[in-house]
């Protein structure tokens, strides 16, 4: 079945747990034992409605403050699909949370408060899908039924919103407006009779629609290596197989290939996947490869096609989210892992840090603070095979450990 | 159109097999366990004999072939498993030549490490936490794959795929590691160890489709079979075998169930089914209102349950 991950931005102050919680009720998702738990304690907590919050906020320390601090996933299914939603707090102090949550989604749900309109905090939502690139966009315009459910205020902020869009680089990026309130339902399963002035689609219908596979960027074949297994075994003696995932177009048996940064050329032999052999291997394949000459070839290193090379290079520039409280230091080395390969690398420079806001560039930064954004440039201890983010999300983008801590310190996306 | 339909067009390809077509979430476990054998020294696989941990090990096997899984199974054993289950166990483990590691919670009771919990809620469940801790320091195992899926239970929907934990076996909730796109980041300091859950975005219904999919076996007491059971608070327990403590008054009756999940058998309540082979089960999953962990006593012992468990190295 069609799997299609979605982030959700905001504070529970916009009514973000409400939405989803919404969404798992009117798709009849919530087992009857979940939403027993969830009317206790709605009602222990004094509330004359169901508070779907408790659905999706897991920790205690998150039901103690009514914030959401991690990332938590959230599975429901439809006839069409399966929908996995990477629920993320909106605080200017969980960027980085944001950021994963997008990292693995391709549509996101940007909660505004109808009331409140456009905040600081929408501006950093839509600048993190708009960093990553993510395809759709949702502007859920949450809480109509505050505002009489008034086409004056869900124009206004479309307007405002569509400021915002202007000042993008990433054109391609689709973003749709809708009414709903999570709280009464409207226009999230089910359609609104308070709303006449909308012909839209519900939230749920314009998810149904989206096609999972259109949400990629089309790209190269990009086989990074993570293991090479050799059985020895008699009956495959010689086997020496090439496991990898697939990220972007597709590899055929006879397909002529490089290996990256060696540039060492064979052709594609055979592929495996588990006891099948396959014509081809489509995007997103874990298979095993096997190649026609023995070649050296090992983990971190990279098959494509010879005709459609990415850059070799053991200098790139890259825009930076920076997830650690140690700062990011121009000298300080670390761990850059893309993927399969791990190179030891120095920061030389960081050009500027980047308003998460559109608001402009700041260019006299030394350092790259706690969810900050800036332009960094890197040299490599090795040669990287890459290509740019807006080429191919999976090899375009990498993240930064910190050698001392181990910690994951930042996410890059090359230029 | 999807996709791979689009391909076959471009390329005027009649026979769809010969394309490899994508299940993501397979495609991502396989990457997964990839990712640990080659970041870890020392990977095990924590096999419980429950349905999700089998899937992990047909996982394995299509990762590794055509070389062989390349870790060894761990198993912490109550003393309070389905006798099926461990029959089964045992067979699967010599079918795929892997070695098998077996604990015994009685071992940690005996030594006096742990005391047995009293009662008529008594349950060895939590017991297994000293024991797994034990066996991962006395191998040294720096990875241990498990099968818990985020959409189980709300503690366990923040859990990460690589999840890292002290020398403590602790869990450090608020301070998570960010996992971002396909990156994993493994690396530890000596002492550390890390939990990885490869069917982390699958959810129980997934699961179920994949067994029957694979056509993969399954221990016999996820069928529907004739059960000397009682009921308490609601839920049905296995009155065979005298792990489950029961008051005189509650009466024993033979009934058609079956179970969903195959924990210890003193916190696993069954459920009435009539449902005795795989497809009837997917098709009792799919229109079942009951969560998977709702048959399950540990969890309901308080709101954070799970939280508390993990927080102290429960996987």
């Amino acid at each position: 079945m069609e799997v299609l991950k979605i982030a959700t931005a905001g504070s529970v102050d916009d009514g973000k747990s409400t939405l989803i919680g919404r969404i798992l009720y009117d798709t009849k998702s919530l087992t009857t034992d979940k939403l027993e738990a969830i009317e206790t304690r709605s009602k222990q907590n004094g509330f004359d409605y169901l508070d779907f919050s408790l659905a999706t906020d897991g920790l205690v320390a998150e039901r103690e403050q009514g914030i959401t601090i991690d990332v938590a996933h959230i599975y429901f299914s439809t006839q069409k699909k399966s929908y996995i939603i990477a629920d993320t707090p909106g605080h200017i102090e969980y960027t980085r949370n944001m950021v994963t949550g997008a990292s693995t989604s391709q549509a996101s749900i940007v909660l505004v408060d109808a009331r409140n309109g456009v905040i600081e905090q929408t501006y950093r939502h839509f600048f993190i899908n708009n960093l990553l690139r993510v395809k759709d966009v949702i502007v859920a315009v949450n809480k109509m039924d505050l505002v009489d459910f008034s086409e004056e205020k869900f124009n206004a902020i479309k307007s405002e919103f569509e400021a915002l869009i202007a000042k993008s680089n990433y054109k391609e990026q689709n973003v749709t407006f809708i009414p709903v309130s999570a709280l009464k339902g409207d226009n999230v399963v089910n359609g609104s009779e308070n709303t006449p002035w909308y012909n839209g689609q519900t939230l749920l219908e314009h998810l149904e629609e989206l096609n999972a596979q259109d949400l990629y960027e089309a790209s190269q074949a990009r086989f990074p290596i993570q293991t090479v297994i050799r059985p020895k075994k008699d009956e495959f003696h010689d086997f020496r197989g090439y496991a990898g995932k697939l990220y972007g177009g597709e590899l055929s048996v006879g397909d002529a290939v490089t290996v990256l940064p060696s540039m060492t050329t064979s052709k594609v032999k055979e592929i495996y996947f588990f006891d099948k052999k396959f014509e081809t291997a489509g995007r997103g394949s874990s298979c095993t490869i096997t190649l026609e000459d023995n070649i050296n070839a090992s983990r971190g290193d990279m098959l494509v096609k010879s005709s459609e090379k990415p850059r070799v290079d053991k200098q790139l520039t890259a825009k930076i989210c920076w997830m650690d409280t140690r700062e990011l230091q121009v000298g300080a080395n670390y761990l850059l892992q893309n993927g399969s390969n791990r190179i030891l690398s120095k920061i030389k420079n960081i050009t500027g840090t980047i308003a998460p806001d559109f608001s402009g560039d700041n260019t006299d930064a030394n350092t790259l603070k706690l969810n900050e954004i800036g332009e960094v440039a890197i040299q490599l201890s090795k040669p990287l095979a890459f290509d740019s983010y807006s080429k191919n999300k999976a090899v375009g983008a990498f993240i930064l450990i910190d050698p001392n801590t181990n910690n994951t310190a930042g996410v890059g996306f090359i230029e | 159109m999807s996709e791979i339909a689009t391909i076959a067009a471009e390329k005027n390809i009649t026979d769809m097999s010969t394309i490899l077509n994508v299940n993501p979430l397979e495609s991502e476990a396989i990457y997964i366990f990839r990712e640990v054998v080659a970041q870890f020294e020392r990977p095990v696989l924590l096999f419980s004999g429950g349905k999700d941990s089998i899937t992990l090990v047909r996982l394995a096997q299509k990762a590794f072939y055509p070389g062989k899984i390349p870790f060894p199974l761990l198993h912490v054993d109550t003393g309070h498993n389905f006798p099926e289950t461990i029959e089964f166990r045992d067979r699967l483990a010599k079918e795929l030549g892997v070695e098998l590691i077996v604990r015994n919670v009685q071992d940690a009771i005996d030594a006096g490490k742990v005391v047995e919990e009293t009662g008529r809620y008594a349950s060895r469940n939590s017991l297994q936490t000293t024991t797994l801790l034990d066996a991962l320091e006395e191998f040294k195992f720096d990875a241990a794959i498990g099968g818990a899926r985020r959409d189980e239970e709300k503690a366990r929907a923040k859990e990460r795929i690589f999840s890292v934990r002290d020398d403590f076996g602790q869990w450090d909730e608020k301070n998570q590691r960010p996992e971002l796109f396909d990156h994993l980041n493994g690396k530890i300091d000596l002492g550390q160890n890390v939990r990885v859950f490869p069917i982390s975005n699958w959810t129980e219904l997934d699961v179920w489709s994949y067994i029957e999919q694979e056509d993969i076996e399954i221990p016999s007491i996820y069928f529907a079979h004739k059960r000397k059971t009682f009921v308490r608070d609601g839920m049905i327990w296995s009155a065979e075998d005298d792990v489950v403590f029961r008051d005189e008054d509650e009466v024993v009756e033979e009934r058609m169930v079956r179970f969903r999940t195959v924990g210890d058998m003193s916190c696993t309540a069954a459920v009435l089914s009539d449902a005795i082979s795989i497809n009837k089960v997917v098709e009792e999953i799919r229109d079942s209102t009951i969560s998977e962990r709702g048959a399950r006593i540990d969890d309901k012992r308080s709101e954070a349950a799970m939280e508390k468990r993990k927080q102290q190295g429960y996987f």
